[in-house]
C-alpha cells in the first residue's frame, strides 16, 4: 500500500506542475511542443527565448521565487535521457574514480614520473571485467593532460590485444602511432624485421633526458603474451629497463595469473608493479552509488526539475522491493556494467507521461535481466518438440547424462503415447526427424562428439544442453500446455 | 665458390732473380722482387719492395692495401713471405670512428696504418697486384678524376685517431732503382686506367710522380693485355680472368656511384654518360657466351669467323670503356714512362709486335685480340694494329679513335657478313637488359624478352629505388664464366670491338633500361662488398620478377629511427628519494657489479687472452634471468675497450646481438653483418658473407668479439645458426670470440644436436662461466632493484603525510615486497560477489562429491542451487549462473572450456582448494 502511494506521489507532482503552467504559457505552449518534438538538440536561441519568457511570466504571475529557469517537461526528460545515457554507456568519465582513489594516485604519480623525469616504468592494472580499469587509466590520462608539461611531452601508443593479434601488426601500429619516419601518410614501410629494427633503433637513440617519453597502453595485455616469443613484450620491457628512450608500459588485463603467462626473461624485465582493482564495495555503498548514478548533476538547467527528480530517486532507492532487487544484483555481481544495463532499461521507460523511475520499472527490468535465455527459447517450441525435450530429459535421468540418439528419444516418446496420451497422436518418423533437427539448430541439443558426425542421423549421439530446472520452468509458463504432458514431465514413470 | 676458383686456378708466384741476401738470424732469403704469373699465361706482374700492392682479404672488391717493405723466403725457399706496411681503407675503419675524420671520407681514400695489432707479415701468395697510391696534403682537395684506380693517402690511422702523414712514408721510393737492364718500353697509360681491378672502380689519376707511375705501370702488368699480346699467344685464360673481373668490378663501381646519387632522375642521367654499363652488358654477353663454352672450345678460328652474332653486343658494350681509357691516356701521356718490363721478360712473340702500353691495354682487350688476329684472322688485323697504336701514341683523343674505328669496322665486316642476320637476333636475345643470371639460367628468348621488358617497365614506374637490393646477383659473373676457357674470351673481345661501333647507338634504349634497373638494384647495396656478397650468395631465382610485385615496401631511405625530443627538458631529481630512485632504476649503470667479481674475472681473462693471441673461441654463460649476465659482459667489454684505448691490448671490435630482438633466428646474420660492416643484406646473403669473412685467411683483422644474448632463441630445426656461431671461432683465421648467453645451464646438451654441441665443447670446455643465483628469495637483481624503488615511493607517500623527510626503512621494503609477491587470488576471492563465492564453494563441494578435480557446469550448478537455498538466497537462473561462472573464468580463478558448450562445459579450479576455503572463511 505504501508503495503505491509513494509511486503516485512521484508521478503526481510533475503533472501538477504542468497543469499549473499551462495557462500561463498560453499560446507559447504550442511553440514549445514543436521545438521539443523535432528534436534531439534544441537550438540554443529558441531555448533562450523560452527561458526568458518563462522567467518573465514567472516573476510576474507567481509569487514563487524563481531561482532557475524552467524548461518544459518534455525537454527536461530529453535532457535526463541524454545525461544518464552518456553515463550508462560509459561515454563520459566520472569526475573522480570512486573507490579507486589510491590506485588513481599511484598511477598518476607513476606516469608523471615518466613524463616529467623521464623514468621508465612498467605497470599492470589487473581487475575483473567491469572493475573500471580503462576508466581509471582514462581518468588518469585526463588528469595528466591538464598539466602542460606532461601534455607536451608524453607520446601515447594505444594497443589492444584483440586488434593487434600478432607482433607484426602491433609493430606497424606502434610505428604509425609514433609517427616515426618510416611512416608515410598512414602507411608503414618495411618488413617485419625492418620495422622491429627501426623501432628498436629509434628507442635506443633516445635517452632519458632529451627524448619524449612514450606511454604504451596495452589493453587485453594477456593476449600479447601469446605472441610468438613475446618479442614485443620483451623489447618493450627491455627498453623500459635500460637507459634508452623513457617508456611507460601500462597493461590492462582481467587475468589474475597474467604474470605466469610471461616468459621468464620477459618477466624478469617487468617491474612487477601491479595495480589491483578489486572492489570491496559493501551493499550500502552500492546503494549510494546507484543513487548517485541516477541523480542529475547540479548543472542541469531546470533547478526545480532536478530537485524533484533527485527526490524521486532517493525515494526509489529506499523502496523495499527496489532494495531487494538491487541486493540480488549486488549478490550476483558488484560491477557497474551490469547495473548500468539494469538502469538503462529503467531509464528507457521514462517519458513525458511518466517522468520518473518507478519501482515497478526496476522490477520489470530486473526480471528481464535475470531471465533465463534457454527457458525463454523453450516457449517458442511446438508441442512435439517440447515432448522430445521431455523425452530427452527422462533419458538423461535414466541413463545419468549419457548421450542419446533420435531413436531412443522416439521410443521414449512412443512409450508415452501408448501409455497415456489423450491429446497427442503418433507422428511420422520424418516429422520427428525434422523436429529433432530443429532442436539441434537451436542448440538445445548438440552432438556428443565430432567423430560421430559420419554416422546416420538417427543414430548420432546427442546431449541435451538444458538443465532440469529450465525445462520445468518453461513447462510452467508454456501457454496451453496439455496437462498430460505436464504430468509426464513431472514423473518419468507416470 | 667462384672466389676460390678464381684464386686457386690462376696464380703462380715466383721469385725473380737470385736472393739478394741471406738473413742468418732469421734464416730467411731476401729477395728484391716477386713475379706473379697466371698459369699458362705469359704475362707477369712484378712486385718489388717499396711498391704498393693489393692483398687479398675477406673482401674481394676491397682488397687490402699495403706497401711492400721486404720480400723474403724461408730457408727452403718454399714459404714466400712479404713484410708490408698496411694501409686501411675507409671501409675498414669502424663507422663509429669515421666521425673523428670530421668530413666525409673520399671513396678512394686510404689511411696509413699505424696500429700495432696487426701482423705485418703476409703470405706472398695473398698478393694480388700492385696499385697506385698517392699522397695528398691534408688540406688538398681530392683530385676530381674519373680514375678510380688510384688511392689517396692523407692521414694515418692508428685505430684510435687520424693523424697527418708524411708523404715520404707513403710514396717513398723503393729501396732499389728499377732494374736498369730492362729495355725501355713505350709510354703507357697509368694502370689505374684499368677498370679491371678487383677493387671496385678505382681509376688512375694523372700523376707526375715517376716512381708511382712506374710502380703503377708495373702493377697492372698482370692484368694487362699488352704484355700478353707482346708475349705469348696464350693470353686467353688471363684475359678472360681480367675481363670478368673488369666487368664485375666495373659494374660495382657503377653501383657504388649510383648509390651516391639520390634522385633517380639524376642517377639516370649520370648513368647515361657513364661508361660503366658496358661492363654489365659485356658480362651478360659473356655469360651467354660462356654457356657455349663447350661448343666453342678449340674452334677459335672458325668461331671467329662464324660467331659474329655475338659481336654486336660485345662491341657495343665496350665502347664507353675504351673511351675512358683513351681520355686517360691522352691525359697522362706526358708522364708515362717506359716500363713494360715484365712483358719483356716473358714475351715470346715480342719481335713481332712491340710491347704495347701495359696500362692502357689492361683495360682493353686489344692485345689478346691482336694476337688472335695475327694468328687466325687476317681480315681483322689491320684495325687492330691501328688501334693498338692509338694508345701507344698517347695523343689519341676520342675523336681520333672514333675516326679509326669505323674503318676498322669496315674492314672487319666483310668476313662476318654472312652471319649478320643471326647477329641481330642474338642481340635481341642476349641483349644488355638481361641480367646475367637470367641469361645463364634460361636461354629461352621469349622468357628473356619478357623479363627484360618487365624490368624496363619497372624502372620507368618505380621510383622507390631499393625494392630489390638483392638482385645484385644478376651482375655477378658466374662460376662458369670464371672457369671458361680463354678462347672464348678472346673471341668475345674481338667481337666486342667490332660490334661496338655498329650497335652503339642502336641499343641505347636498352642500355638505359639496364642502367636504370641497375640503379634500382644498386641503390640498395652501396657497399663495396656487394660483389663478393653476390658471388657467395645462393643463386636462388631472384631474377624471377619478384620485384614486379612490390610486396612490402622497404623502409624509406631517409628515415632515421628516432623518437622526437622533448619540448621541455626532463626535470632533475629534486630530493634524496628521487635521486635514489634514479640510481635504483635498472637502467642505471652501476660502477661495480658486486658478487660478480669471479665471473667478471673469468670472462675478462678469457676474452683478453683471445684478443692478445689473435685467436678465436667461444664461451657459454648461463644463469637465471636478472642475475647480471649481460651486465657482466658489458662491464667486461667496457674494461677491455678501455684497455684497448690505452693500448694495453690490441684494438678489437665488439658487436652484440640479441635473440629476442629479432623476428627470426636467421636475422642474426643480418644483424651481425650490419654491425660489423654496416651493410644490409638478406639473411642468406649475410650468412654467406659472414662465412666468407670468418673463413678467409685475411692477414690483418681485428679480433671481433660477438655477444649473442638469448642464445636459445636462435634455435632452428637444422640448428645452422647456432652451428655457425660456434663454428666460426674455430676457423683458423677468424679471430672471433663468441660469448653466448642463455638461461639454461644445459642448453648445449639439451637442444643442440651433436654437431653443434661438439663445436661448443671443443672450445668452451676450458672455460665456462656460470652465474648462479645469489639471493634466496629471488636472484633477480632487477626485481630487487624494483622492490627498492617501490619502497622509496612508498616512503615518499608516507613521508608526505607526516611532512617529514623519511628514510627508507625496512617496513617500506617489506611493504613493497608484499605488494609484489603477495598473490592476488585470495584478495580477489574475498572481493568477489556473494554468488561468485557461492559458486566457488559449489565447485569445491562438487569436487569433493565426485572425488575429481573437474566437473561440468551442470553438476556444479546443482550444488550452487542447493547452497543458495541454504544461504537463504533466491536461486539464480542458469543464465545467471553461467555469467557468474564466466566472470570467475575471466579472472582465471576457474579454468573453463569454451563457453559455447553451455551447461556442458567443464570447470576446474585454478587456485588450490585450501586457498579458496581460507579466503572464504576469513570473511
Amino acid at each position: 500500500m505504501g508503495v503505491l502511494t509513494c509511486a503516485a506521489a512521484i508521478t503526481y507532482k510533475p503533472l501538477q506542475r504542468v497543469f499549473f503552467r499551462q495557462p500561463i504559457r498560453g499560446d507559447l505552449q504550442s511553440k514549445a511542443e514543436v521545438v521539443i518534438s523535432d528534436s534531439a538538440e534544441l537550438p540554443r536561441k529558441s531555448r533562450h527565448f523560452h527561458h526568458n519568457t518563462f522567467r518573465f511570466f514567472h516573476t510576474i504571475m507567481s509569487k514563487r521565487k524563481a531561482k532557475d529557469a524552467h524548461l518544459p517537461i518534455g525537454e527536461c526528460i530529453n535532457q535526463v535521457h541524454q545525461i544518464l545515457r552518456k553515463r550508462f554507456c560509459h561515454q563520459q568519465l566520472p569526475d573522480k574514480p570512486e573507490g579507486l582513489e589510491a590506485q588513481h594516485k599511484h598511477l598518476v604519480e607513476l606516469l608523471k614520473r615518466t613524463a616529467v623525469h623521464g623514468e621508465s616504468n612498467s605497470v599492470l592494472i589487473v581487475g575483473p571485467r567491469g572493475a573500471g580499469k580503462t576508466m581509471l587509466l582514462r581518468s588518469v590520462l585526463r588528469d595528466l593532460s591538464e598539466e602542460t608539461e606532461v601534455q607536451k611531452n608524453l607520446l601515447q601508443v594505444h594497443l589492444n590485444g584483440l586488434l593487434q593479434t600478432d607482433d607484426r601488426i602491433a609493430l606497424k601500429e606502434i610505428t604509425r602511432q609514433l609517427h616515426l619516419e618510416n611512416v608515410v601518410g598512414d602507411r608503414v614501410f618495411g618488413s617485419f624485421a625492418e620495422n622491429l629494427g627501426f623501432l628498436l633503433d629509434a628507442l635506443k637513440k633516445g635517452d632519458r633526458s632529451s627524448s619524449r617519453p612514450v606511454l604504451f597502453v596495452l589493453d587485453e595485455f594477456d593476449l600479447f603474451a601469446h605472441h610468438k616469443n613475446q618479442t614485443l613484450l620483451y623489447n618493450l620491457f627491455d627498453v623500459s629497463q635500460s637507459a634508452q628512450a623513457p617508456l611507460a608500459v601500462v597493461g590492462l588485463t582481467c587475468r589474475l595469473d597474467v604474470l605466469e603467462l610471461l616468459e621468464k626473461r620477459v618477466k624478469s624485465r617487468f617491474s612487477h608493479r601491479q595495480i589491483h582493482l578489486l572492489s570491496t564495495l559493501t551493499f550500502s555503498h552500492y546503494l549510494d552509488r546507484v543513487r548517485a548514478q541516477l541523480s542529475l548533476p547540479d548543472g542541469f538547467p531546470d533547478g526545480k526539475f532536478v530537485e524533484e527528480w533527485n527526490a524521486a530517486v532517493t525515494t526509489l532507492c529506499e523502496d523495499k522491493s527496489v532494495v531487494e532487487v538491487l541486493q540480488r544484483h549486488y549478490n550476483s555481481s558488484k560491477d557497474f556494467r551490469s547495473l548500468h544495463m539494469l538502469l538503462m532499461l529503467c531509464l528507457s521507460r521514462v517519458s513525458v507521461a511518466k517522468p520518473a523511475i518507478t519501482p515497478a520499472d526496476l522490477l520489470d527490468a530486473s526480471r528481464l535481466c535475470v531471465a533465463d535465455a534457454k527457458a525463454n527459447m523453450l516457449h517458442g517450441l511446438s508441442i512435439l518438440e517440447l515432448c522430445l525435450i521431455i523425452a530427452m530429459k527422462h533419458l538423461n535421468d535414466v541413463y545419468e547424462g549419457e548421450p542419446f540418439n533420435l531413436q531412443m528419444v522416439h521410443n521414449e516418446f512412443k512409450k508415452f503415447l501408448q501409455r497415456k496420451s489423450s491429446s497427442l497422436y503418433n507422428f511420422e518418423q520424418p516429422v520427428i526427424m525434422k523436429a529433432f533437427e530443429h532442436l539441434q539448430q537451436l542448440e538445445l541439443i548438440r552432438p556428443a562428439d565430432s567423430s560421430s558426425a559420419k554416422t546416420q542421423r538417427e543414430y548420432q549421439l546427442m546431449r541435451l544442453m538444458l538443465d532440469h530446472g529450465q525445462i520445468m520452468e518453461a513447462l510452467q509458463k508454456y501457454p496451453q500446455c496439455p496437462t498430460d504432458i505436464k504430468q509426464w514431465a513431472m514423473s518419468a514413470f507416470a | 665458390m667462384k672466389y676460390f676458383t678464381r684464386l686457386r686456378v690462376k696464380r703462380i708466384y715466383e721469385w725473380r732473380g737470385d736472393p739478394l741476401g741471406f738473413n742468418r738470424k732469421l734464416k730467411t732469403l731476401e729477395y728484391g722482387s716477386l713475379a706473379i704469373r697466371v698459369e699458362g699465361l705469359p704475362q707477369t706482374t712484378i712486385i718489388k719492395t717499396g711498391q704498393h700492392i693489393l692483398i687479398e682479404g675477406d673482401d674481394n672488391d676491397n682488397p687490402y692495401v699495403a706497401r711492400v717493405v721486404r720480400l723474403f723466403a724461408d730457408e727452403s725457399g718454399e714459404q714466400m713471405k712479404a713484410v708490408v706496411q698496411w694501409f686501411v681503407r675507409v671501409s675498414e675503419v669502424p663507422p663509429s670512428k669515421l666521425k673523428l675524420l670530421g668530413r666525409d671520407p673520399h671513396p678512394q681514400e686510404i689511411f696509413f696504418y699505424e696500429g700495432r695489432n696487426c701482423d705485418d707479415e703476409v703470405d706472398a701468395e695473398s698478393i694480388l697486384r700492385p696499385v697506385q697510391v698517392k699522397h695528398l696534403d691534408t688540406a688538398a682537395p681530392f683530385p676530381e678524376s674519373e680514375d678510380k684506380e688510384t688511392l689517396y693517402v692523407k692521414l694515418s690511422w692508428d685505430s684510435r685517431n687520424f693523424r697527418d702523414v708524411d708523404s715520404s712514408l707513403v710514396e717513398s721510393a723503393p729501396p732499389r732503382p728499377p732494374n736498369p737492364s730492362l729495355p725501355p718500353s713505350p709510354p703507357r697509360c697509368p694502370p689505374a686506367a684499368t677498370p679491371a681491378s678487383r677493387g671496385p672502380g678505382r681509376r688512375a689519376l694523372p700523376t707526375p710522380d715517376p716512381a708511382v707511375m712506374r710502380r703503377a705501370a708495373l702493377g697492372d702488368v698482370r692484368y694487362s693485355r699488352g704484355t700478353a699480346s707482346a708475349g705469348k699467344a696464350t693470353t686467353e685464360a688471363e684475359s678472360l680472368h681480367s675481363v670478368t673481373k673488369l666487368s664485375s668490378s666495373k659494374c660495382l663501381s657503377a653501383k657504388r656511384r649510383n648509390a651516391t646519387e639520390r634522385t633517380p632522375g639524376v642517377r639516370k642521367k649520370l648513368q647515361l654518360c657513364s661508361p660503366d654499363e658496358t661492363a654489365v652488358l659485356r658480362e651478360d654477353v659473356l655469360n651467354r657466351l660462356l654457356e657455349e663454352e663447350l661448343e666453342s672450345a678449340g674452334a677459335q678460328a672458325q668461331r671467329l669467323a662464324s660467331s659474329p652474332p655475338r659481336s654486336p653486343i660485345l662491341t657495343h658494350s665496350l665502347t664507353p670503356l675504351r673511351r675512358t681509357n683513351r681520355n686517360l691516356s691522352s691525359d697522362h701521356s706526358i708522364h708515362l714512362n717506359p716500363s713494360a718490363i715484365s712483358c719483356r721478360n716473358q714475351s715470346l712473340s715480342e719481335a713481332d709486335s712491340p710491347p704495347s702500353p701495359a696500362g692502357d691495354d689492361s683495360s682493353s682487350p686489344q692485345p689478346g685480340e691482336e694476337l688472335e688476329a695475327h694468328l687466325l684472322n687476317g681480315a681483322a688485323e689491320t684495325p687492330r694494329r691501328r688501334r693498338r697504336e692509338t694508345p701507344r701514341g698517347n695523343y689519341a683523343t676520342r675523336k681520333e679513335t672514333r675516326t679509326t674505328t669505323p674503318s676498322r669496322r669496315k674492314e672487319a665486316q666483310p668476313g662476318k657478313e654472312p652471319v649478320l642476320a643471326v647477329l641481330a637476333e642474338e642481340e635481341n636475345e642476349g641483349s644488355p637488359t638481361l641480367p646475367v643470371a637470367a641469361t645463364r639460367s634460361s636461354k629461352r628468348k621469349s622468357a628473356l624478352m619478357v623479363s627484360s621488358r618487365i624490368k624496363k617497365q619497372l624502372n620507368l614506374l618505380d621510383v622507390q629505388e631499393d625494392l630489390n637490393s638483392d638482385d645484385d646477383d644478376e651482375f655477378i659473373p658466374s662460376k662458369k664464366e670464371l672457369q671458361s676457357s680463354s678462347e672464348e674470351e678472346e673471341e668475345d673481345e674481338d667481337v666486342e670491338e667490332e660490334e661496338e661501333e655498329e650497335n652503339g647507338p642502336g641499343s641505347d634504349d636498352e642500355v638505359v633500361a639496364k642502367k636504370s634497373r641497375r640503379s634500382s638494384s644498386s641503390a640498395g647495396s652501396r657497399t663495396p662488398r656487394s660483389k663478393q656478397k653476390t658471388c657467395s650468395s645462393a643463386r636462388t631465382p631472384r631474377k624471377t620478377p619478384r620485384k614486379t610485385t612490390p610486396s612490402t615496401p622497404r623502409t624509406p631511405r631517409h628515415a632515421t629511427p628516432s623518437i622526437p625530443s622533448r619540448s621541455q627538458p626532463a626535470r632533475r631529481p629534486a630530493n634524496v628519494l628521487e635521486e635514489a630512485r634514479t640510481r635504483l632504476h635498472v637502467s642505471s649503470v652501476p660502477e661495480s657489479l658486486p658478487c660478480r667479481e669471479q665471473e667478471f674475472q673469468d670472462i675478462y681473462s678469457f676474452v683478453e687472452s683471445k684478443i692478445m693471441d689473435g685467436t678465436g673461441g667461444c664461451m657459454y654463460i648461463s644463469g637465471v634471468p636478472g642475475t647480471g649476465k649481460t651486465a657482466t659482459v658489458h662491464e667486461v667489454m667496457r674494461c677491455l675497450q678501455h684497455a684497448a684505448d690505452v693500448e694495453e691490448i690490441p684494438a678489437f671490435r665488439f658487436c652484440e646481438i640479441n635473440g629476442m630482438k629479432m623476428t627470426d633466428p636467421h636475422q642474426a646474420y643480418v644483424q651481425i653483418l650490419q654491425e660489423l660492416t654496416g651493410q644490409k643484406a638478406t639473411a642468406d646473403h649475410a650468412a654467406a658473407l659472414l662465412e666468407k669473412r670468418f673463413s678467409n685467411p685475411a692477414p690483418r683483422k681485428e679480433t671481433t668479439v660477438l655477444l649473442v644474448d638469448e642464445l636459445d632463441l636462435l634455435w632452428t630445426r637444422k640448428q645452422n645458426v647456432m652451428y655457425n656461431l660456434f663454428d666460426w671461432p674455430t676457423r683458423r683465421h677468424a679471430r672471433l670470440v663468441v660469448l653466448t648467453i642463455a638461461n639454461t645451464m644445459d642448453l648445449p646438451e639439451r637442444i643442440m644436436i651433436n654437431r653443434v654441441a661438439s663445436r661448443l665443447n671443443r672450445i668452451a670446455q676450458h672455460s665456462s662461466a656460470l652465474l648462479r643465483q645469489v639471493a634466496a628469495l629471488s636472484g633477480d637483481a632487477r626485481r630487487c632493484l624494483d622492490i627498492c624503488r617501490r619502497a622509496t615511493e612508498i616512503c615518499e607517500h608516507s613521508a608526505a603525510d607526516l611532512s617529514a623527510a623519511g628514510l627508507v626503512g625496512m617496513s617500506h621494503v617489506m611493504e613493497a615486497l608484499n605488494e609484489m609477491f603477495s598473490s592476488a587470488y585470495i584478495t580477489a576471492i574475498k572481493c568477489a560477489s556473494t554468488q561468485e563465492q557461492l559458486f566457488l564453494r559449489a565447485v569445491i563441494a562438487e569436487f569433493r562429491r565426485l572425488g575429481l578435480e573437474e566437473a561440468t557446469f551442470q553438476q556444479v550448478f546443482v550444488q550452487h542451487q542447493a547452497l543458495c537455498r541454504v544461504e537463504g538466497l533466491q536461486p539464480v537462473s542458469v543464465s545467471e549462473g553461467l555469467a557468474v561462472c564466466q566472470r570467475l573464468g575471466a579472472c582465471r580463478l576457474l579454468l573453463l572450456e569454451p563457453s559455447r558448450l553451455g551447461v556442458l562445459q567443464r570447470v576446474r579450479l585454478n587456485v588450490s582448494q585450501d586457498d579458496v576455503l581460507f579466503a572464504l572463511k576469513a570473511d
